[in-house]
């Protein structure tokens, strides 16, 4: 018996409560998304790989690179690793039987499938054209596609966000098990309860933004136009004043992923686990005050560039701190390359060269060569689909055997691995020297002399789709065919090893009791000396 | 970058834009922010490097096989501060390199010309002070600081040259500034990099870099028989503003010759600098700025006037300081076609690219 044979039936499943039925009802989601702004951007590549605007109208790739940005950001990268991974693992984690507000999170999915499904509805009925940024006065004044409807979309999509952010908070801070203190927490809970904290105080904003631009665009309201008063640099501050701090909602919880899975294969716990902890807690406190360092260009005063220079280094520090400790958390361990952790390694090298270029972009001066070119999408892909989309499948092999009670087939997957580490790096390496050259973004045709590199990323976005289809083939193998996992198959030290695969509706037939320190390595070799001693 | 290791690095760059790696250094700037940059790459190289030096050889010496039992480990303040205070202090040299340039890009000296852009869907428009207009091009001469006033008419445009290694958003409703010194004659991309609707990658044009010879053969051929002052002072006629700025004692407006540049005193108590955008905000949102003295009459010209109209006027405007005169003739005298501009009567002097007073 276990949460997934518990009960039968759609509405079992439509009607749950169980964070665990919950965080799969999204997990299938998020890939069904994923793939969608998936092909669109297999159409963008294929537009680039020649100069001219050929495959389609401009106003269609316009449409396209759009709707492409807003599917990834709103609809897979903020949901994925904290609604899927996160929703399942988070309580059994801390020893709790679910989330604080299970009918709460229900309705999270629910608000996150009403807002795809428009989502959706929108790009089929004509898209909309203004970028994933909504930049006014262009999405008030100026484009005539369904701004209205993708706004209302992302709008509910950000209600989903804070109900899942506010479970998280209050679950962490009510629900932990006996013994288990704030540092005894696995680091994954601390990189989410970050998380959590930017998506409470950040999203609203987002709302009060869209709406604003809403009321522009219908009544006229002219907040944003400086023919009525109104400011359109207003938006630009309102704007980033969330989507910055989403870039950590979005990377936080991958940093969680590669914390656990770099502790579990080198058996050995993380190096400076305070260090770890709390950088997630400065990651989150600085990156609400580093916004303005997407508007060096657009005019704000000297003085406020100096500030959000200076803040976005110091804002850098504790991702170079994270990289460092879990390279020596590597020091002294006993190391075997299983797939999660081959996509964790993957995701350190990505992650290094994607924070990196997040340097030249906060240094004020040569941002103003590289901004709005290919470098930024370089940088953001860098952190976003090397560093994120590297934690979330590390993340789902990793913790697959404890979803499904199967294992993964091993040598597949490291294929799978290491084809999507090459296809990465073929299509957005070319693109920093893309930016570098010049090259603006969201363009259909481009000057001759850049085709050669971008036949190169398109080339690699080809492979780079062949290492994200394999997953979906071998995982949804594996649910019939794959070796039974047993409770705990990597001997890692989390309290969600410690129950059965797949675990009990309730989690744990019996309350834990968090009685050793956290990746207590130690205890749990203690622990299987004591069943072996009992069997005999 | 001569100054810092000439034979090398002029190789290097070379190299990398023979094989279209690397945009050409066309502008006074370019070699300085390419300095930052290229140190930049070398940080995250070596960055990179230990990280993957590190990774591989912890994986080789630590692998099961090779290291059966882990040794557990606390963590090592020492190590915590080190790798906290490296970055941070290399990040920080960053940051002051970066905002020196940055100053550099963004604060144009006080003898450059000024040449106002005006970005559209989907187009760019440059206005020359001698009344020369061209679309979707910008023709600049070397050795000479070269300021742009920029502004949107619809949505936010970026104004990015990419060999000049600048680029400033052209803005709805503001002036904003950038300025270069061309060094290398030729012609350049120039793109727009910020968003801006349907035919945004079509917003595309040249930027053609001359001597300064000829450059003035090229303003001369390119000239329009009207300077933007001259074209601002016709304007300023058929909107019959002379009923109220006058000069004349019983005014109903302030009289404008020796404004600009000047410390207005406002009737709501304020001082302001009149520049380019006070002018601009006071010709179409009058009666936030209103001179101490005056009544509130002023009606708006928002809507009436195009963003070239209220160039001009504002060109005229400053043309009526005699200190913006004085400086414009005594600057640019070098680039006026032969013949020309020498002897001009006061308020129609400014034939050719003017000078922006500081």
């Amino acid at each position: 018996m276990n949460f997934l044979s518990k009960e039968n039936g759609l509405l079992s499943w439509l009607l749950t409560g169980d964070h665990k039925r919950i965080a799969i009802l999204y997990l299938i989601s998020i890939t069904f998304f994923f793939f969608i702004g998936g092909a669109l951007a297999g159409l963008i590549r294929l537009e680039l790989l020649t100069p001219q605007a050929d495959l389609m109208a401009t106003d269609t790739y316009n449409k396209v690179f759009t709707m492409h940005g807003i599917i990834m950001i709103f609809f897979f990268l903020v949901p994925s690793v904290p609604a899927t991974i996160g929703n399942f693992l988070i309580p059994m984690m801390i020893g709790a039987k679910d989330l604080a507000l299970p009918k709460i999170n229900l309705l999270s999915w629910y608000l996150y499938m009403a807002a795809g499904m428009l989502g959706l509805y929108t790009m089929i009925t004509g898209g909309v054209d203004t970028g994933w940024t909504f930049t006014t006065p262009l999405s008030t004044h100026y484009v005539n596609t369904n701004v209205l409807t993708t706004g209302l979309a992302v709008f509910i999509a950000g209600f989903s966000s804070i109900f899942t952010g506010l479970n998280f908070i209050v679950t962490i801070h009510k629900m932990r098990c006996p013994g288990m203190t704030w540092f005894k927490l696995p680091l994954f809970v601390w990189a989410n309860y970050a998380a959590s904290i930017l998506m409470v105080l950040g999203t609203p904003v987002l709302a009060i933004t869209i709406v604003l631009v809403a009321l522009e665009r219908t009544i006229g309201i002219g907040v944003f136009d400086p023919a009525k008063g109104g400011d359109p640099i207003l938006f630009q501050h309102l704007f980033w004043f969330y989507s910055h701090p989403a870039v950590y909602i979005m990377i936080l919880p991958g940093m969680g992923v590669i914390s656990e899975v770099i502790s579990t294969f080198s058996r050995k716990r993380v190096f400076g686990y305070t260090a770890v902890a709390f950088s997630s807690v400065a990651i989150a406190i600085f990156g609400f005050f580093v916004w303005a360092h997407h508007m060096f260009i657009m005019g704000i005063s000297n003085y406020s560039v100096i500030v959000f220079s200076l803040l976005t280094m110091l804002v850098a520090v504790p991702s170079a701190i994270k990289i460092f400790n879990w390279t020596f958390t590597l020091y002294k361990g006993s190391i075997t390359f299983e797939t999660p952790m081959l996509y964790a390694f993957g995701f350190m090298g990505l992650f290094t060269i994607g924070g990196m270029t997040g340097v030249f972009l906060g240094t004020s001066g040569t941002d103003i060569h590289l901004t709005e070119t290919y470098f930024i999408v370089a940088h953001f892909h860098f952190v976003m689909v090397g560093g994120m989309l590297m934690a979330f499948l590390s993340g789902v092999h990793f913790w697959w055997p404890k979803m499904t009670g199967r294992m993964y087939p091993e040598k597949i997957s490291q294929l799978a691995a290491v084809v999507t580490f090459i296809g990465f790096n073929f299509t957005f390496f070319p693109q920093f020297i893309l930016g570098t050259l010049g090259m603006p973004r969201r363009y259909a045709s481009y000057p001759p002399e850049f085709q050669v590199l971008n036949v190169f990323s398109t080339a690699g976005a080809s492979i780079l789709g062949v290492g994200y289809l394999l997953p979906v083939l071998y995982l949804t193998w594996s649910l019939k065919y794959g070796a039974v996992a047993g409770d705990n198959p990597w001997q890692a030290t989390g309290l969600e090893w410690q129950t059965q695969s797949p675990p009990l509706t309730e989690n744990f037939a019996v309350t834990p009791i968090m009685d050793h320190e956290v990746y207590d390595y130690e205890w749990l070799e203690g622990q299987k000396a004591k069943e072996v001693a009992s069997v005999r | 970058m001569s100054h810092i290791s000439p034979v090398l690095w002029q190789y290097l760059v070379k190299w990398m834009t023979d094989f279209a790696l690397f945009p050409p250094e066309a502008s006074k700037i370019a070699p300085q922010m390419d300095a930052l940059y290229f140190f930049m790459v070398l940080v995250s190289l070596v960055g990179l490097t230990i990280v993957i030096l590190l990774v591989t050889s912890f994986s080789i010496l630590y692998n099961k096989e090779r290291h059966p039992v882990a040794v557990q480990i606390e963590g090592s303040t020492l190590l915590e501060a080190t790798w906290t205070i490296i970055p941070l202090g290399l990040f920080l040299i960053m940051f002051v390199w970066g905002a020196l340039i940055y100053f550099r890009v963004y604060n144009p000296p006080a003898n450059s010309m000024n040449i106002y852009v005006v970005g559209k869907q989907w187009m760019w428009k440059a206005e020359h002070p001698g009344g020369q207009h061209e679309i979707n091009s910008l023709h600049v001469p070397t050795g000479r600081a070269i300021q742009l006033t920029l502004i949107s008419q619809d949505v936010f445009h970026s104004f990015s040259i990419p060999a000049f290694r600048v680029k400033r958003e052209a803005i709805p409703g503001r002036y904003t500034t950038v300025w270069f010194e061309p060094t290398v004659p030729g012609t350049y991309h120039l793109f727009c990099t910020q968003y801006c609707g349907t035919e945004h990658s079509h917003m595309i044009g040249e930027v053609v870099v001359m001597t300064p010879d000829d450059y003035k053969k090229w303003l001369a051929e390119s000239t329009s028989g009207m300077s933007l002052a001259q074209n601002g002072e016709r304007l300023f006629a058929s909107l019959s503003c002379a009923a109220c700025h006058n000069a004349r004692p019983d005014a109903r407006g302030p009289s404008l010759a020796n404004v600009y540049g000047s410390k207005l005193a406002l009737s709501n108590g304020g001082t302001v600098l009149a520049d380019d955008a006070y002018l601009r905000e006071a010709i179409l949102n009058p009666s936030q700025h209103v001179t101490q003295g005056y009544s509130p009459i002023m009606p708006t010209y928002q809507g009436q006037v195009s963003e070239e109209g209220v160039i001009s006027l504002v060109e005229y405007i400053k043309n009526l300081s005699s200190d913006y005169r004085v400086q414009q003739t005594t600057n640019t005298t070098d680039l006026l076609p032969e013949g020309e501009g020498k002897a001009m009567p006061a308020a129609t002097a400014p034939v050719k690219p003017g000078m922006v007073k500081q």
